[in-house]
């Protein structure tokens, strides 16, 4: 077949337009010719002889007349073993790797591999000649780093297909054909070590879709007792700006108790990757002894980089996300900031002269989140193990100002919501999780009653402190007080965490079962003070005893002194009348 | 040759459409008004017709107007001869020297590939204790003074700027108030720094257009040094002018605003300047220093907003005092863990004291009766705004931070700090032994070590 190519009509920031004579596909990728360069974009919308793309680089230089060669192809992701451990650009190209070609800067027009093309895996068959296998089913798995990576047939492919060659164990690279298979009609088709998946479809060579029941820890005591999430599950947490979204995600990146985890930093700041990115490396993993970056991949398309590229980045990771939850992993992805590739939607949607919706974004913003949390959930393999994608999403809203399109689109699709709160975040109380306004369908690692005792407390001690504001500490009565304080006890000792302690960053679900279960035998407590100033008091000191337990070792005899401390305390002012 | 074309079809605000082929996106122009010639970029080409951003603005131009294209992009000369002296936003000089054409380097380059960053280290020393105790500045950080017009902000940037350790300082100017520019000149020259400085000028009675320009031309030549290796501060002021001009392009070019008549790409446009700011691997650095006025006191107003999404932080200006709500360093956490083992705490516990004075002043002017806590917190809010919140005490960090524990001590027990016992015993101000005596026994220690 002959090139397809056509001709640049109009150039406006990272859209152009494009008049065309062959047949085009909606979202088929094309090249804008410059000179030297070929500056990859996406067809989005398709008038008469007239295509519309949007350009995944900086358009300077683009002139009337400039040919645009049209591929046929979808944006696809390179799937296969040597993805972990990786740094990628939006467009999965290896930011390290364009480093070594291009020095400081990133160079428009230059694309890279995925893969490493070069690089020899072990490959040991799963499947011999004869075998029935269909998309997704495992043909041999190949050892990447801490994992056992399943080579699988591509999910494309329809139909049942039979082996017909398999190669023996021996180490092959990417592109290297591993076997060959033939369709019941016939067809004979070549699998390699790596195929390709276009990233806006989602990938379901499974047996069925579950529910997600199981918890997963990310060992922040405010999500794990109060608000968990769930493995396959999603959720999001929205704030403003400064009020701690990255930093639980950082948290949550290290911690979270799961077998992979897919930071894609989208449209924010690159300082915030390279923290991620230098830092991980010298870390060590509780869960393996190994390095916290061999479970890591981080997809970067920071708040510099084209902007037509977030949306990819996205799409790009969860399409990572879900070909290793078909190895039967569980897979976290992190997405900040999920308002910006609603932004970037919007960017191109006002170029287009869409008629906008609310704060000008296309009417179609809130299917295109439901779509994309969507993407998250446990499946059940056709091998009968499981494996799970949870997705969570930080969303920055306009003047913090939950009403806005992006946070109510998502807040009706997801399972969790972790609302920040400015107020939370100036008085320090991190993470400033506010406790009152969010909530999880999801269930926890600690007795679900105690939790609820707990936060009627909370509300309870909320009412009294709005009361004191109109009453004064003088009008309140010393129970409604003491409830008061018991609130602000739960709030300073479980609530908040010091995330840069190295005990009270990471509180593991045992050790919260543990703790809550005292700390709620407190909050249950009947307590008797002479005074208001008695009770501020003995709270102060139980504050104070109750954060160092939280500082000490698990187990450690400082723990249990601490503790037993505690205990004594409380036996002091508890009112058995 | 160039071709000349004089078929201007269309001239609105600083927008004027053309007639032309083979003409490349974001190339220069020279275009003839009755003023003289001005310069202008293409910002949209659309089937045989082009618009021209004109950077003297619109004013003057006629429909037979020559439009000549240069076949370039926005350029500005880079060389050490730049230091020392002023320009404008299209980059002409500004003061008597001479102009400068050799080595012309493009404005609003690539962006850093992140793999080629590292992570912030080094603490940029201000002697103003709410910056160096509560929101320390790092070097190659990117900040923005909020802050509503009439506060002492420029003064603010230029001490800063004069305090720090950096080898080049440069001045971007936006809707500059030609005495505040004065002001900067002698500021720098009265300390001697004028001859490692570089200013890029706006003044408010220049065309908006070259007000478009000025952080493009100030951070590529900030760029051009960091990359020999020199420590940059950039300071640009007034963010708020750069997208106000933003704004008034976009409705010019009738795109569809998004939030109180800005255009949606502001976040984008923004961050692509302020992203600038970095720590090379094996070169220098960039720092950035801005102001933004907030319209009517409001940081929900969108140029505050999106910047505050986009800056590692913020110091929060106000009655004449960085405020410790609002006020953020997001880089502070890389160094203050290697300053002085009690500086977080005390960054911590000052603040949390000092939302509780906030309130209990709330209750005062209830008209509720004070506690017995509540009088503790209204002597320490007290002694917390005038010695460390006022903005002419300047004592170096270390002193800031035993001042903290004497201002804590002076006005508390140490329990009620809620201050790790360890911490506690190792720097509680043996002068106020008595009252620590009422504090809890000491914790197992020893059972810890
Ligand atoms: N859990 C925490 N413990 C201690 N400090 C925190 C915590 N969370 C946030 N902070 C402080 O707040 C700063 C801002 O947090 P972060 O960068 O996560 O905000 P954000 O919500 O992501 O903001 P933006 O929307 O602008 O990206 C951090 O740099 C840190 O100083
Ligand atoms: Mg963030």
């Amino acid at each position: 077949m002959s090139e397809n190519i056509g001709k640049i009509v109009g150039v406006n920031g990272n859209l152009i337009t494009v008049e065309f004579e062959k047949p085009v596909i909606q979202n088929e990728v094309a090249y804008a010719v410059t000179g030297e360069l070929r500056l990859k974009s996406e067809v989005i919308r398709i008038r008469g002889r007239y295509a519309e793309l949007q350009v995944f680089e900086d358009t300077t230089g683009l002139k009337e007349g400039d040919q645009v060669i049209f591929t046929g192809e979808l944006l696809a992701a390179e799937l296969g073993p040597g993805l972990l451990t990786q740094v990628f650009d939006g467009l999965q190209n290896p930011l390290p790797l364009l480093a070594e070609k291009s020095g400081f800067f990133l160079q428009r027009g230059v694309y890279l591999d995925s893969l490493p093309r070069e690089r020899a895996w072990t490959f040991t068959p799963r499947a011999k000649k004869g075998d029935r296998r269909t998309a997704g089913e495992t043909l041999g798995t190949v050892p990447e780093g801490i994992f056992e990576h399943r080579i699988m047939v591509p999910f494309g492919w329809r139909g049942v297909w039979t082996v017909e060659d398999i190669v023996p164990t021996g180490d092959y690279k990417v592109t290297d054909v591993i076997a060959k298979l033939k369709h019941e009609e016939g067809e004979i088709r070549e699998a390699r070590l790596m195929q390709r998946w276009p990233v806006k479809i989602p990938i379901r060579a499974y047996a069925e879709r579950l529910a997600p029941t199981e918890p997963l820890t990310t060992k922040i005591r405010i999500i794990d007792t109060f608000f968990p999430v769930a493995r396959g599950g999603t959720y999001c947490i929205p704030g403003p700006f400064g009020a701690g979204k990255t930093v639980l995600q950082q948290l949550t990146s290290r911690y979270a108790d799961v077998d992979i985890v897919i930071v894609a930093a989208c449209g924010e700041r690159a300082g915030e990757v390279v923290e991620t990115l230098r830092e991980f490396p010298e870390l060590t993993d509780p869960r393996t002894g190994k390095s916290l970056m061999e479970r890591t991949l981080i997809i970067c398309n920071t708040s510099s980089m084209p902007v037509a590229a977030r949306e990819a980045s996205v799409y790009t990771a969860v399409t990572i996300a879900e070909y290793y939850r078909q190895m039967g992993l569980n897979v976290l992805l992190l997405a900040d900031s999920t308002s910006r590739w609603a932004q970037a939607l919007r960017e191109m949607s006002g170029r287009l002269e869409e008629i906008p919706g609310e704060e000008a974004f296309p009417a179609y913003l809130e299917s295109v989140i439901a779509a994309f949390y969507e993407r998250g959930g446990v499946v059940k393999l056709k091998d009968g193990s499981t494996g799970s994608v949870t997705i969570g999403g930080t969303v920055s809203p306009a003047g913090g100002n939950f009403e806005e399109p992006v946070t109510q689109s998502t807040l009706k699709v997801v399972g969790a919501f972790h609302g920040l709160s400015r107020e939370r975040s100036d008085q320090r109380r991190y993470p400033a999780i506010h406790p009152l306004d969010s909530w999880s369908k999801y269930r926890g690692v600690v007795n679900a009653e105690q939790v609820a005792d707990a936060k009627r407390i909370l509300r309870l001690g909320n009412d009294v402190a709005q009361m004191m504001k109109v009453v004064g500490e003088e009008g309140t009565s010393i129970e409604d007080f003491v409830v008061y304080l018991k609130a602000e006890f739960l709030d300073d000792v479980y609530l908040q965490q010091d995330a840069f302690h190295e005990v009270d960053a990471a509180t593991p679900a045992e050790r919260q079962q543990y703790v809550f279960e005292r700390i709620h035998t407190v909050l249950k407590t009947p307590m008797k003070f002479e005074d208001k100033d008695g009770a501020r008091r003995f709270f102060q000191r139980l504050t104070q005893t109750a954060r160092d337990w939280n500082r000490a070792a698990w187990g450690s005899d400082e723990f249990k002194s601490l503790e037993e401390r505690i205990e004594n305390m409380r036996t002091e002012v508890a009112d058995y009348a | 040759m160039h071709k000349v074309y004089t078929r201007v079809e269309r001239i609105a605000g600083n927008v004027v459409t053309v007639r032309a082929s083979d003409v490349s996106y974001r190339e220069l122009a020279q275009i003839e008004t009755r003023y003289g010639t001005s310069l202008a970029q293409v910002i949209r080409i659309e089937g045989g017709r082009v618009d021209l951003q004109v950077f003297a603005g619109g004013r003057g131009i006629s429909t037979d107007a020559k439009v000549r294209f240069l076949r370039h992009t926005m350029q500005v000369p880079f060389s050490e001869a730049l230091l020392g002296r002023v320009f404008n936003g299209s980059g002409a000089p500004r003061d008597r020297g001479p102009s400068i054409h050799e080595n012309l380097i493009p404005i609003g380059g690539p962006s850093v590939n992140p793999a080629r960053r590292i992570i912030p280290r080094r603490m940029v020393r201000t002697g103003i204790p709410m910056i160096d105790v509560f929101n320390t500045l790092v070097e190659s950080q990117k900040l923005p003074i909020f802050s509503v017009a009439g506060e002492p902000y420029n003064p603010l940037l230029a001490r800063i700027a004069l305090q720090a350790e950096v080898d080049v300082i440069l001045l971007g100017g936006m809707g500059l108030k030609h005495d505040d520019y004065l002001f900067f000149r002698d500021t720098l020259e009265a300390q001697g720094a004028l001859s490692r400085s570089v200013m890029f000028i706006h003044t408010a009675a220049d065309p908006t257009v070259e007000c478009l320009l000025v952080p493009d031309i100030t951070l590529a030549v900030a760029e051009q040094f960091a990359l020999q290796g020199k420590r940059v501060l950039v300071l640009l002021t007034d963010m708020t002018n750069f997208a106000d001009a933003l704004k008034e392009i976009a409705i010019t070019m009738e795109q569809i605003p998004s939030n109180r008549g800005y255009p949606g790409d502001l976040y984008s446009q923004l961050a692509a300047r302020y992203e600038k700011a970095v720590d090379f691997d094996t070169a220098g650095s960039i720092t950035i220093l801005a102001v933004t006025t907030m319209p009517g006191d409001d940081v929900t107003h969108p140029v505050p907003d999106n910047t505050g999404y986009i800056t590692e932080g913020q110091f929060y200006l106000r009655n004449g005092r960085i405020e410790p709500f609002g006020s953020l360093s997001r880089l502070k956490q890389l160094v203050n863990n290697r300053t002085r083992e009690d500086h977080r705490t005390i960054m911590n516990t000052m603040v949390q004291l000092y939302a509780a004075y906030r309130e209990t002043l709330e209750k005062q002017s209830m008209g509720f009766r004070m506690s017995a806590w509540d009088h503790k917190l209204l002597k320490y809010g007290g002694r917390f705004e005038h010695e460390m919140m006022d903005l002419s005490v300047n004592i170096p960090l270390e002193k800031a931070l035993d001042l903290g524990w004497e201002i804590l001590a002076d006005c508390f027990d140490p329990e009620e700090t809620g201050i790790p016992t360890k911490l506690i015993t190792k720097f509680w101000p043996k002068t106020h032994a008595a009252v620590a005596s009422h504090a809890t026994p000491r914790p197992v220690e020893a059972a810890a070590s």
